[in-house]
C-alpha cells in the first residue's frame, strides 16, 4: 500500500492537520496529556485543587480524542503493521554496545515484556519512566503535541521553553541513563 | 457531539503508527541525532500547524459561540515549571521510548505492557496535582 515507515513529509503535515482541525470543530487546542488531568479528576481527585475541574465538560472531547488514537493505532498494527524498522546504522551500533540484540517490534522486547516489570531496566524504563511522562507534562503543561506542535506553532516562547527542557531530559536520559540501566 | 473527534484521533493514531513514531527505536534515533525522521515529522507538523494558525487568524475565524478561534497564550512567568517540567517529560520520553499520545497508541499497537507506562503517569500526573502548591512555577 505504501513504504514504511510513512515518509516524514506525510506525516509531519497531517499531524498538524491537527490543529487547525481541532480548533474548527470546537476550538480546541491539541494536547494529549491534558488527558492525564482529566483521569485523574475522574478517577481519583482527592479533594485536590488540580483536579477539582469539570473534567466532564473540559474534558470529554479530549478523553475520545485520546480512544481514537487507541483503536486507529489497533486498526494500523493489524491491518498495516509496520516490518522491521530500517534503523540507522550509528543507532543501531549504540544499542548493540548498550547490550540490546533483538532490535525488532515497537520497543526492545528485552526490557518492555511484563517479565520484565520487576528487573532494574524495565522496572526504570515502564514505571519510573511512566511516572516522569506523568509528572512531567503535568507541570510543564504540556507535551510534544500541546508544546511541541502546537505551542511551537502559536510561537508561544513557554513552549519553546519547554522544549528546550524535553531535550535537555532526553539526552539525560539517552547518554547518562540508559547506559547505566542496560549494560 | 463527539464522534468528529474520536475519527480525529484515530487518524492521529493510523499515522503515527504508519510513521514509526510510536517506536522505541525512532526515539532512540531522534534523540542520538543519527536520522532525520523525527525531526522531520515534528518540523513539518509545526510549519503546517502555523501556517494554519496564521490562516485561520488573518480570515478572523470564528466559532459557533462567535469567540475567535485560536490559542489561549501560555502564561511564562519564572519559566520553572516549562524547563523543570519539560526535563522531567523528556527523561520519560527517553526511558519509555513514547511521549503520551504514542503510549496510548502502543497497547493497541501490539504492546499491551504498556498499560503499565500508562498507569504510572496518571499517579505521576496525580503525585503532580499533590504537590502542585509546593512546586516552583
Amino acid at each position: 500500500m505504501f513504504t514504511h515507515p510513512l515518509p516524514w513529509y506525510v506525516a509531519g503535515p497531517l499531524i498538524g492537520l491537527m490543529v487547525p482541525a481541532l480548533l474548527l470543530l470546537g476550538n480546541k487546542p491539541f494536547g494529549v496529556s491534558s488527558n492525564f488531568r482529566h483521569l485523574c479528576a475522574a478517577l481519583a481527585p482527592c479533594g485536590i485543587e488540580f483536579f477539582g475541574h469539570d473534567w466532564k465538560r473540559l474534558g470529554s472531547w479530549n478523553l475520545t480524542f485520546l480512544s481514537g488514537i487507541f483503536v486507529g493505532a489497533a486498526i494500523a498494527w493489524n491491518l498495516a503493521p509496520p516490518p522491521v524498522l530500517t534503523l540507522s546504522s550509528h543507532t543501531v551500533t549504540a544499542l548493540h554496545q548498550l547490550g540490546l540484540h533483538d532490535l525488532t517490534g515497537l520497543a526492545p522486547r528485552e526490557v518492555f515484556a511484563w517479565t520484565s516489570l520487576l528487573t532494574l531496566k524495565g522496572f526504570a524504563s515502564m514505571v519510573i519512566g511512566g511516572f516522569l511522562v506523568g509528572f512531567g507534562t503535568a507541570y510543564a503543561g504540556g507535551c510534544t503535541s500541546g508544546h511541541a506542535i502546537t505551542g511551537l506553532a502559536d510561537f508561544q516562547p513557554a513552549s519553546l521553553l519547554a522544549v528546550c527542557g524535553f531535550f535537555a531530559g532526553g539526552l539525560a536520559g539517552t547518554y547518562l541513563v540508559l547506559p547505566l540501566l542496560l549494560r | 457531539m463527539l464522534l468528529p473527534y474520536f475519527l480525529l484521533g484515530g487518524a492521529f493514531g493510523i499515522v503515527i503508527v504508519e510513521a514509526e513514531v510510536v517506536s522505541w527505536f525512532r526515539i532512540q534515533e531522534m534523540f542520538r541525532f543519527d536520522a532525520f525522521h523525527m525531526y522531520g515529522i515534528i518540523g513539518a507538523a509545526v510549519i503546517t500547524a502555523a501556517i494554519s494558525l496564521l490562516t485561520i487568524k488573518r480570515l478572523g475565524i470564528r466559532g459557533r459561540d462567535g469567540t475567535p478561534l485560536g490559542l489561549a497564550p501560555r502564561t511564562l512567568g519564572a519559566g520553572v515549571r516549562y524547563v523543570a517540567g519539560g526535563a522531567m517529560f523528556g527523561l520519560g520520553w527517553a526511558l519509555t521510548g513514547a511521549c503520551p499520545g504514542p503510549l496510548v497508541a502502543l497497547v493497541g499497537a501490539g504492546a499491551p505492557v504498556m498499560l503499565v507506562a500508562i498507569l504510572s503517569a496518571l499517579v505521576g500526573t496525580w503525585t503532580y496535582g499533590r504537590v502542585r502548591p509546593r512546586l516552583p512555577h
